[in-house]
């Protein structure tokens, strides 16, 4: 089928507001390309568990292009035209099922050496629509955090190499009370600055006391979410005919109730942490991967005013099918190796937090917990220098966002 | 599409100018490759150079000529490599091999980039199109059966070493031309390890660790009275004496090294291939893991030389290649996730390099020339004797 084909009954099997969204916007829908459509679908169809900041995206989106004159809409999508799509994938069920046309469509186009070709349209396409719907600034400077190297004693070898080029790197802080100190700071400003989805809070373990006008995501608490999923895909791996790619698609399609967490009581938080362990690669067996991953997905799709990662240790390396059996409830960990993993984690934490509005104002706060070390990266701090202030975390915190 | 998120407010990266089309950055990964290792170990640039070729040609010098080729399969990056930083990870590969080698700084991949399709098109010659994940065979005659064919070598002469499970059908292809029986043995040391083990109750799970492409998913290891054949027979090595010398090693690539290496002093083949992959645990997202794999892979690739060195069927008779099969995502393309994985076709994933060293090949030279993956069984060919007719690529001119 071609999008000009579509009616709104096709849509029957979408949750309310995606449905009312589609066919509100289904005149411009059915003069778009078919390499384009099902990757506009697949945003669409989970629309009613998406966060504020993606709904808002999704309206702006379909706004801009249901704007253009047909001339316009054939310039927007021209390298998506050009794209050749084969028969199988014509005739597949992309209304319904178009996460999974994607990914058969990114096989396609690698095997029909077109990806380069696709991954330049998206590009010039979304630099079109970033200029048709710049987003707004936020109301008040996002605030990025990251502690990192939980329960490491001692680590002689440099930290936050890749930050302190960006920002001022402090070596003598006071550790005190540092956890708790950066919490009530996330604290306060989810009180002076309230929305949904705003504030959040990751840990890699066991997450700490913290408010609840905080959105939280942990690791420990994934834990039935992520033995269910271990245990599903063993089930799975070994029906016949099961490879990689079919169980990719499998799980990718697996809802919360699937994974035992259909008695919570936040579906949008839900559909994160199940898309989390799902769609994350590592994201089930290593807990430093988790917190590195959520802290992007978080950024990518909440865009938070405010997001602090807690890093905590991973369980050592072993082989892939015991990690994903599950079979060690308490398996050895690797302290040193996580605090690597989390320095890197930090700085791709600060780069997610910089692809979003504002990001000139932005502050950014890494810290070696229960140590002296720390970097802060803020408009308001010299770039590439070292501070030997003893100030404690709270007042780290006041100078970054000064 | 999440256009909030592309936003361009992102610093420039040390190496890579956001706003510079993917063939230039390409270029400037190239210059910095060779910036680098020119202030690492004083290397003349190959434009400079002028002259016969260095490779001896006459058929005796070419029937004695060894050929050993060791691919990484899971690229790293430069920042972990040859830039600044990444130089503590290497220090075989810089300052070893580098000083002795030819370095192109400039290879780029324009395939699939999956480990096996891209290490089959590394050994055809030709953009391979086949299933990443489906243990099948190249479409398109390897260099194995090319070499064979065309200089009538026994399948003893024509080696392949991999890790892992999908690797089993690379030695020879489907071609009706070529084929079966033409192509190279493959040899998988995780089988034998896993045959030799069998009911032994051994715990060498760390031998076994197999390729994280798609972490989700590990196939089963089987190993079977023809891994143990190959172990007795060809490497002549008893079950007890491969067991004890396992307990020793710590990862899969160490393995294949192992086996490597055995097969120079047993077999002598005049082609062998050897690919690694340690590194690729960088899928699982732990990078800590992803440096370990690069220092061994780096201590190994050093190992495998002085066993060039050491043994006389190989030494001062050998040409050795050392390259990635393609990169990884750039920190800074908001498609990927970094290290992590290689799916966004950037130019820091496409983009790699490749070391040449030993028999004929000009010691210290860095080549910015733009060069294929593809170009390496062409290569081959003019280097060792041999016709890769159905190849896609070209000879590189600056080995010839």
């Amino acid at each position: 089928m071609q999008p000009s084909q579509l009616k709104p009954e096709d849509f029957g099997q979408y949750p309310p507001k995606a449905r009312k969204l589609i066919v509100a916007h289904l005149d411009t829908i059915r003069q778009l390309p078919l390499s384009f459509v099902p990757n506009l679908l697949r945003e669409v169809i989970d629309y009613d568990f998406k966060f504020p900041a993606e709904q808002s995206a999704i309206d702006s989106e379909f706004a801009a292009i249901s704007s253009l004159s047909q001339a316009d809409l054939a310039d927007w999508f021209r390298g998506f035209a050009n794209i050749s799509i084969n028969s199988a994938l014509e005739n597949f069920d992309w209304v319904n099922r178009p996460a999974r046309f994607v990914e058969q469509e990114s096989a396609h186009l690698w095997t029909t050496h077109q990806q380069d070709a696709f991954r330049e349209a998206a590009k010039d396409y979304g630099a079109r629509l970033l200029a048709a719907t710049p987003p707004s600034q936020p109301p008040v400077r996002r605030l990025g955090i990251a502690i990192i190297g939980q329960g490491v004693a001692a680590y002689d070898a440099p930290l936050f190499r890749d930050l302190r080029a960006h920002g001022t790197y402090f070596s003598k802080l006071n550790p005190e009370n540092g956890l708790q100190l950066l919490l009530a700071g996330v604290e306060a400003r989810a009180k002076a600055t309230p929305a949904p989805y705003a504030h959040w809070y990751v840990d890699g373990g066991d997450a700490a006391e913290h408010s609840s006008l905080i959105t939280c995501v942990s690791y420990n608490a994934l834990g039935g979410a992520r033995a269910a999923l271990l245990q599903d895909m063993q089930s799975e791996i070994r029906r016949p005919g099961m490879g990689p790619e079919e169980l990719r698609t499998h799980i990718a399609e697996l809802k919360p109730s699937d994974l035992g967490m259909d008695k919570a009581g936040d579906p949008v938080l839900d559909r994160f942490q199940v898309k989390l362990l799902t769609e994350g690669s590592g994201t089930q067996i290593f807990s430093t991967t988790f917190a590195q991953w959520t802290a992007r997905e978080a950024l990518r799709r909440a865009q938070p005013l405010t997001l602090l990662v807690r890093f905590a240790p991973r369980q050592r390396q072993r082989l892939m099918n015991e990690m994903l059996s599950n079979s060690n409830a308490k398996p050895e960990l690797d302290p040193i190796g996580s605090l690597v993993d989390a320095d890197i984690g930090a700085y791709y934490h600060w780069i997610n937090q910089q692809r979003l509005q504002g990001a000139p104002q932005s502050s950014f706060l890494a810290w070696f917990e229960d140590h002296q070390q720390a970097v802060v990266v803020s408009p308001a701090l010299p770039r590439g220098v070292e501070s030997t202030s003893e100030i404690n975390l709270g007042k780290l915190l006041d100078l970054a966002l000064s | 599409m999440n256009e909030a998120f592309q936003s361009t407010n992102v610093p420039t990266d040390p190496f890579i100018d956001r706003s510079l089309s993917p063939r230039e950055v390409a270029r400037r990964l190239s210059v910095s490759r060779r910036e680098f290792l020119r202030a690492a170990t004083g290397a003349a640039l190959g434009s400079a150079l002028a002259g016969a070729s260095p490779f001896v040609r006459g058929e005796a010098s070419q029937r004695k000529r060894k050929v050993i080729v060791i691919t990484f399969g899971g690229g790293a990056r430069d920042q972990e490599t040859f830039a600044p930083r990444g130089q503590e990870n290497i220090p075989h590969l810089l300052n070893e091999l580098a000083p002795q080698s030819s370095f192109f700084t400039h290879v780029t991949n324009r395939g699939i980039l999956g480990h096996y399709v891209a290490t089959a098109s590394l050994a055809t010659g030709v953009y391979e199109t086949l299933n990443n994940f489906a243990a099948v065979p190249p479409d398109h005659p390897t260099v194995f059966e090319y070499f064979r064919k065309d200089l009538r070598r026994p399948s003893s002469d024509a080696w392949v070493v991999a890790p892992s499970n999908g690797f089993n059908r690379i030695g020879q292809s489907d071609s009706r031309s070529y084929g079966p029986g033409l192509g190279a043995t493959v040899i998988l040391p995780k089988h034998l390890l896993q045959a030799a083990t069998s009911g032994s109750g051994t715990n060498l799970n760390h031998l076994l660790l197999d390729n994280y492409e798609n972490p989700l998913y590990t196939p089963t290891l089987e190993g079977d009275e023809f891994e143990l054949m190959q172990l007795n027979q060809i490497l002549r090595l008893s079950v007890d004496d491969f067991m004890k010398h396992a307990r020793t090693l710590s990862s899969p690539d160490e393995l294949s090294v192992y086996i490597a290496k055995r097969l120079m002093q047993q077999e002598a083949p005049s082609l062998l291939w050897i690919t690694m992959h340690d590194m690729d645990i960088a899928h699982s997202g732990a990078y800590s893991l992803y440096i370990e794999g690069i220092r061994r892979t780096d201590r190994l690739c050093g190992e495998l030389w002085q066993a060039v060195q050491s043994e006389p069927e190989y030494k001062d008779n050998t040409t050795m290649f050392v390259l990635p099969d393609f990169g990884r995502d750039a920190d800074y393309d908001e498609g990927g996730n970094g290290f992590q994985h290689h799916r966004t076709g950037d130019a820091a994933s496409r983009t790699t390099w490749m070391m040449a060293l030993g028999k004929g090949v000009r010691e210290g030279v860095i080549y910015d020339q733009p060069v294929q993956s593809i170009d390496l069984v062409p290569s081959l060919g003019a280097i060792m004797g041999f016709s890769p007719n159905l190849a896609q690529g070209k000879p590189i001119k600056e080995l010839l």
